[in-house]
């Protein structure tokens, strides 16, 4: 389980990265906590020409709070995040869903970036980021661009990032006065990929639900303040519509009964914690 | 030593491990640590991706020419240079070290590069070509009994290569006499216990002695050791193995890396240098080692007050591939044994061993236990369930009673000591059992599902090294008797008195080293730190015999004999030194704080390091005939460890303990997860040699438990895919998931081992899983319980009927995935050209080419069928494959089929899929179906994503097939639902 040989760049700016994916070419691949990135290239599933890493960019590694957001650059560590004094006031939502990503070991490397670029339809920072309709910047050669969430994850491990651009930053819209969030998942054990992912806003006028691990992106619904069996109908028919599948840890049937009964639990509990 | 007493003996005391602290803060020197030869080249393996195929040819050019490979060997090398592995069973069975004509299970090794170092080796591998005829597999223990059934060894002509029927007492009359019968089925799942290190072979061909000089982290029994140097036609003695001090972990796993040691050896003759090894985590969970899959179709002759009189199991174990020595162990290792806990006198068996194309099966931790009792146990609990009675008071009832040992068990148990309803009183009292009953009332008046399980069995330990002659016909077997358990420890003192052990215990971080200080400081008047105990192993250098190694829990009660009988040898020696300077008879002398002393007498007493000293610089004044220097070994078989009898009765173990389980688990009513709430857990294990260490083995076993229980399972798919490669696949249960068990003690000493303990170290393998499946099937008022009991599983348990989606709605067609491991899915784009377009560019190679993604050439190479090269992939996943596809069933311009395969480095895919034309406004609608079955490393690896991956491949085809004919698709002008469909990826 040895990687092919492939070359190493390590890049002191993200100017300097976008230049080195330029030149790699469509083999070339960006870096960072590599929790993801490493198990491929020692399955040999991945065969990049060249890793160019930015885990020690300064410029990359901040939190920031601005206009209405959290702002997180493409260096910062997972762990860096859970840490931050912010969280839990700013980013309820993500402070509820950390815990679940992976394990402390995990977080200690990998990178929120990192996971929202690796587009895997369990995990939880992308569902987070759906939900709460944030954003993703993006940079190459050829200059920057901004990519709304629902945008940017496209399918199965893939996103709207082209050959040649790198994530720079990611933005998670801040809690909003009167909302409640919360965040539960199924796995079969702590630090599991998610069977079901659940994230949910609950606001005075609607309730809105996101769903990681069923479809291959996070996918959301939103709802106006839905009680009783017209939340039971709209969730069993959010259930349908994801059309989950079979694996050998799960069948569909259980992913929708995940959904319904996950789903309700999660809603009542965003309800009675708005603020 | 916070807790142990000076002034008594150690033996008995929490006397903390001398491994702690070496293992635990990463001092140790493992199998891939150790020193290797200047020039030392290293192996990788080229593995099958099929469960079953026919190895057509197999091409190494293009590997060999890599520079820095130094050799490629194949099937056909391995067969010249060695002979086929010798097994137990007189059958056809044959197995190199490489595969030979044909492939049997994904991950069977195919070829071995030998070069400058893994990386090169591992380029090389992907230089390999190799032409497979898949044939049809053998998968399902059930379907590979039938009379169609594909063959694994066509030698043999049956998958059942071994059919025994046993019986003891009159089962007969015990069923005609019932007042009831109560039978069942049950299936144990494929499981395993994962080591931290995987195997680990360095060998280094000695070409002037003819010489094989192997270090691996092999565990032993060494019975397999003349399975080795036959295979590589060299006497034993040419066969030199070493194993380490230190051990990643071993469960029994590790007596199956003989026959990559054959392997390794084999290429060391072959490059002149010496090759090394190192197995990785997916080689390991694909082709290691599993423990068989069993069905059992049990019955129970049982009379209306409980009493079950008679059982009768029909037991079918699944060994995969090949049947390698020592399997079919986990059938017969327990034979003796096979009524459990429980006085039933009549018995019949029909053990039915099968071949199947699964990874070989083999020891794994409980060897025969988990499986056995997983039967007897859940039929315990459906006696009470149908006779409306506490499974507990049947479990009381038919015990073995206390004050009847020895007792001899109907299939020929000696079970030595112990006191089972007494025990089970203990636990019941200690571990509160009317408080938890109390807690399952209010639990359940909640509306909580809450059940409590009882688990009674009895734990073997130390086997007979005759337990397999009993596959054997009677006649054959008188032949050449097997039996007894060879156990060696050698005692050194040094000419400065100091004291050193070795022994053949082949630890694998039990803490041996420990015990044996222990119990050679109480025989020499020393203190545990005062013994350096050294137990890595050289066949060359030590005492050992067939039953050295690490295995059935032979420790407590075999090495530690052993050293008890060399230090003993030891104290007698130095007490007739003594003798001569004290004036005192040497039977008389004790040793106590490191002195040789009259006890009525203490100041006549001499140092003990002069005493042994004696015999190193004044051997001539040693007492007649003594030979000077102070080194004994102590060797010891126990003779109640017989071969069978003419009855077919056999002793298969010499200490038999006892476990019993009690537990209580709640199961979630939204997400079908099992808590486990308390779990108390009462051993019986004779004397306790070191209660720390006990309590370690039992904190092992019941964490494997938890993880059989609830979590671990080799999966298969129906064309016999391997899906489980990874640790996100194969569940391994971590901290979080284990609770605290409450563990009891209680202590029979056995009467047949000098120190009476015995084994404690698989008894929770045993009594854990089927003390919970008994929990969860009281919870949930079920019989039918499947291991491991997943949240999905018991999700369709509890969860009843579900409500479809509304009907005012399109029906959407999930794609729903068939039977194994069968992708399928279904799709439709539109093409604004006409069909007769379509049709065209699906039979024109250069468009065609041109649609394929990834595609880099593509040839035609027949009537509608083509040869290419492509790159597949979703998102920074790819892999480059050699493709055949070909067209069939084609009415122009409406439909065809498809269908073809795939073969590269990471895998292999034969799939079809129908393609249907029909025109539409301004164009064509393409809709599509296909099914995919995927086998190799990417389905073993990407289980949970390949069913995506798969839908996005197809999709982006048809994308690009719309391109290329007429543009982009169009869209719009469609119902709001479609876009919904479509952004969810149902459409496309």
């Amino acid at each position: 389980m040895k990687p092919k040989a492939f070359d190493y760049l390590k890049v002191s700016s993200a100017e300097e990265a976008v230049v080195a994916l330029a030149q790699g070419g469509e083999d070339a691949r960006i870096i960072a906590g590599g929790l993801s990135l490493m198990p491929m290239l020692n399955f040999r599933l991945a065969e990049p020409s060249i890793l160019i890493d930015i885990s020690k960019v300064d410029s990359l590694n901040y939190i920031r709070e601005a206009d209405g957001h959290v702002e997180i650059g493409a260096a910062t560590r997972q762990a860096d995040l859970m840490r931050w004094d912010g969280l839990a006031d700013k980013l309820p939502l993500v402070n509820a869903a950390l815990p679940y990503v992976g394990h402390y070991q995990t977080r200690a490397k990998g990178t929120v970036c990192g996971s929202l670029s690796h587009a895997d339809p369990s995990s939880e920072l992308p569902l987070c980021l759906a939900v709460l309709e944030g954003e993703v910047d993006l940079q190459s050669t050829n200059g920057k661009r901004t990519i709304p969430a629902d945008q940017f994850q496209t399918g199965m491990l893939s996103t709207a990032k082209q050959a040649g651009e790198m994530i720079t930053a990611a933005r998670y819209p801040t809690a909003k006065d009167g909302c409640g969030y919360a965040f539960t998942e199924m796995a079969q054990r702590r630090g599991d990929f998610a069977i079901v992912a659940l994230a949910a806003i609950a606001s005075a006028k609607s309730i809105k639900l996101g769903i990681g691990g069923v479809a291959d992106r996070p996918t959301v619904r939103e709802w106006d303040l839905l009680e009783g069996d017209a939340l039971n109908n709209a969730l069993n028919e959010f259930a349908w519509d994801l059309g989950g599948y079979d694996d050998i840890h799960a069948t569909a049937r259980y992913r929708r009964e995940l959904v319904r009964r996950l789903g309700r639990r999660v809603i009542e509990e965003a309800k009675t914690c708005r603020s | 030593m916070a807790d142990v007493a000076l002034g008594k003996k150690f033996l008995g005391q929490p006397v903390e491990r001398v491994e702690d602290e070496i293992l635990l803060m990463g001092k140790a020197q493992y199998s891939d640590h150790l020193p290797t030869r200047a020039g030392t080249q290293h192996a990788a393996i080229l593995r099958s991706p099929h469960a079953h195929a026919k190895i057509i040819s197999i091409d190494t050019t293009r590997a060999e020419n890599i520079p820095g490979v130094t050799a490629v060997m194949t099937g056909d090398d391995v067969k010249e240079m060695s002979e086929a592995f010798l097994i137990v069973l007189r059958q056809p069975i044959n197995q190199w070290a490489l595969a030979v004509e044909k492939v049997r299970y994904v991950g069977e090794p195919v070829a071995i590069v030998v070069a400058r170092n893994r990386y090169i080796a591992e380029d090389a591998l992907a230089e390999i070509d190799v032409t497979y005829e898949a044939m049809k597999p053998a998968v399902d223990q059930e379907e590979a009994i039938l009379d169609d059934a594909p063959i694994v060894h066509e030698a043999v002509g049956s998958n059942v290569v071994s059919t025994r029927d046993f019986t003891y007492g009159d089962p007969d009359d015990a069923f005609a006499a019932a007042d009831k019968v109560v039978k069942m089925k049950i299936r144990y799942p494929r499981n395993s216990q994962t080591p931290l290190e995987g195997f680990v072979v360095t060998a280094d061909y000695h070409q002037g002695e003819n010489l094989y000089d192997v270090a691996s982290n092999y565990q032993g029994p060494f019975t397999s050791h003349p399975v080795m140097s036959m295979a590589l036609r060299v006497k034993n003695s040419q066969l030199r193995m070493r194993t380490p001090q230190w051990s990643g972990g071993g469960f029994g796993i590790k007596v199956q890396i003989f026959p990559y040691v054959v392997l390794i050896c084999l290429a060391s003759k072959k490059v002149g240098k010496p090759v090394k090894w190192v197995e990785d985590k997916l080689e390991h969970l694909s082709a290691a080692a599993a423990a068989p899959n069993r069905l059992i179709k049990m019955e129970a002759a049982v009379k209306n007050d409980g009493t079950v009189t008679g059982f009768r199991f029909d037991q079918q174990d699944d060994y995969g591939a090949f049947l390698r020595a020592p399997m079919p162990g986990p059938l017969y290792r327990m034979h003796g044994i096979l009524t459990g806990a429980y006085d039933i006198k009549n018995l019949s068996v029909t053990n039915r061993v099968v071949m199947t194309n699964k990874c070989p099966s083999a020891m794994v931790r409980g060897f025969g236990g988990p499986q056995m009792y997983y039967g007897i146990e859940r039929i315990m609990h459906k006696v009470a369930t149908e006779l409306g009675m506490d499974p507990l008071d049947v479990i009381r009832k038919n015990l073995v009673p206390a004050g009847v040992f020895p007792y001899r068990a109907a299939a020929g148990a000696l079970i030595d000591s112990g006191d089972y309803p007494g025990a089970v009183e203990r636990a019941v009292k200690e571990g509160a059992l009317e408080d938890l009953k109390k807690r399952r009332d209010e639990m359940r008046a909640a509306g909580k599902k809450y059940g409590i399980g009882y688990a009674a069995i009895v734990e073997p330990a130390q086997s007979n090294m005759g337990y397999l002659s009993n596959i054997l016909p009677r006649d054959e077997r008188q032949r050449n008797p097997k039996g007894g358990a060879v156990a060696n420890a050698t005692v050194n003192v040094d000419p400065l008195g100091t004291v050193s052990v070795t022994a053949d215990s082949i630890p694998q971080g039990q803490g041996h080293m420990t015990i044996l200080s222990q119990i050679v400081a109480d025989v020499l008047g020393l203190t545990p730190d005062q013994i350096k105990v050294n137990l890595d192993f050289d066949t060359a250098k030590d005492a050992w015999s067939i039953a050295t190694g690490n295995y059935s829990s032979r420790f407590s009660s075999a090495t530690t004999v052993a050293c008890l009988k060399a230090a003993e040898k030891v104290k007698a020696k130095l007490a007739r030194i003594a003798s001569q300077t004290l004036n005192v008879p040497a039977d008389q002398l004790e040793f106590v704080d490191g002195k040789i002393r009259d006890p009525s007498n203490p100041e006549n007493g001499i140092n003990f390091y002069r005493a042994a000293g004696s015999a190193h610089w004044t051997p001539g004044n040693l007492p007649d005939e003594m030979e000077p220097c102070v080194r004994e070994t102590g060797s010891w078989s126990p003779p109640e460890l017989e071969s069978p009898n003419e009855k077919d009765q056999i002793n298969t173990s010499l200490t038999y303990g006892f476990v019993f389980d009690f537990c209580g688990i709640e199961v979630d009513e939204d997400t079908g997860e099992v808590k486990i709430d308390k779990y108390v857990t009462m051993h019986d294990s004779g004397t306790l040699l070191n209660p720390l260490l006990a309590d370690g083995q039992v904190h092992g076993a019941f964490a494997w438990a938890i993880g059989c229980a609830l979590y671990e399972e080799f999966v298969y798919g129906d064309d016999g895919s391997f899906l489980t490669g990874t640790f996100a696949d194969y569940l391994v249960p971590t901290a979080w998931e284990v609770p605290e068990p409450q563990i009891v003690h209680m202590e029979s000493p056995s009467m047949l081992t000098p120190l009476g303990a015995k084994g404690i170290a698989e008894g929770n393998c045993m009594s854990t899983p089927v003390c919970l499946a008994n929990a969860v099937a009281d919870a949930l008022d079920v019989e039918d319980i499947t291991l491991p009991m997943t949240p999905t599983r018991i999700s369709a348990m509890i969860h009843g009927e579900e409500k479809p989606p509304n009907n005012d709605k399109p029906a959407v067609t999930i794609p729903v995935k068939g039977e194994g491991n069968v992708l399928r899915g279904t799709g439709e784009t539109f093409v604004p050209a006409e069909p007769l377009e379509v049709w065209n560019t699906l039979l024109d190679p250069k468009a065609l080419a041109a649609v394929i993604p990834g595609c880099h050439a593509l040839d035609l190479i027949g009537d509608n069928s083509y040869e290419a090269d492509v790159s597949l992939g979703v998102g920074p996943v790819r892999g480059r494959f050699k493709a055949n596809v070909g067209l069939t069933e084609m009415v122009e311009p409406k439909k065809a089929t498809l269908s073809g395969g795939l073969i590269g480095p990471l895998g292999a895919s034969q799939g079809s899929g129908h393609v249907f034309l029909e025109a539409a406004d301004d164009g064509t609608k393409v809709s599509y179906d296909y099914a995919i079955e995927l086998t190799g490393t990417v389905a073993s690896v990407g289980g949970r994503l390949l069913e995506g991956a798969a839908k996005a491949l197809v999709k982006q085809f048809f994308q690009r097939l719309g391109a290329q004919v007429g543009g982009r698709p169009v869209s719009g002008g469609e119902p709001w639902w479609r876009n919904l469909l479509r952004s969810l990826g149902l459409l496309k």
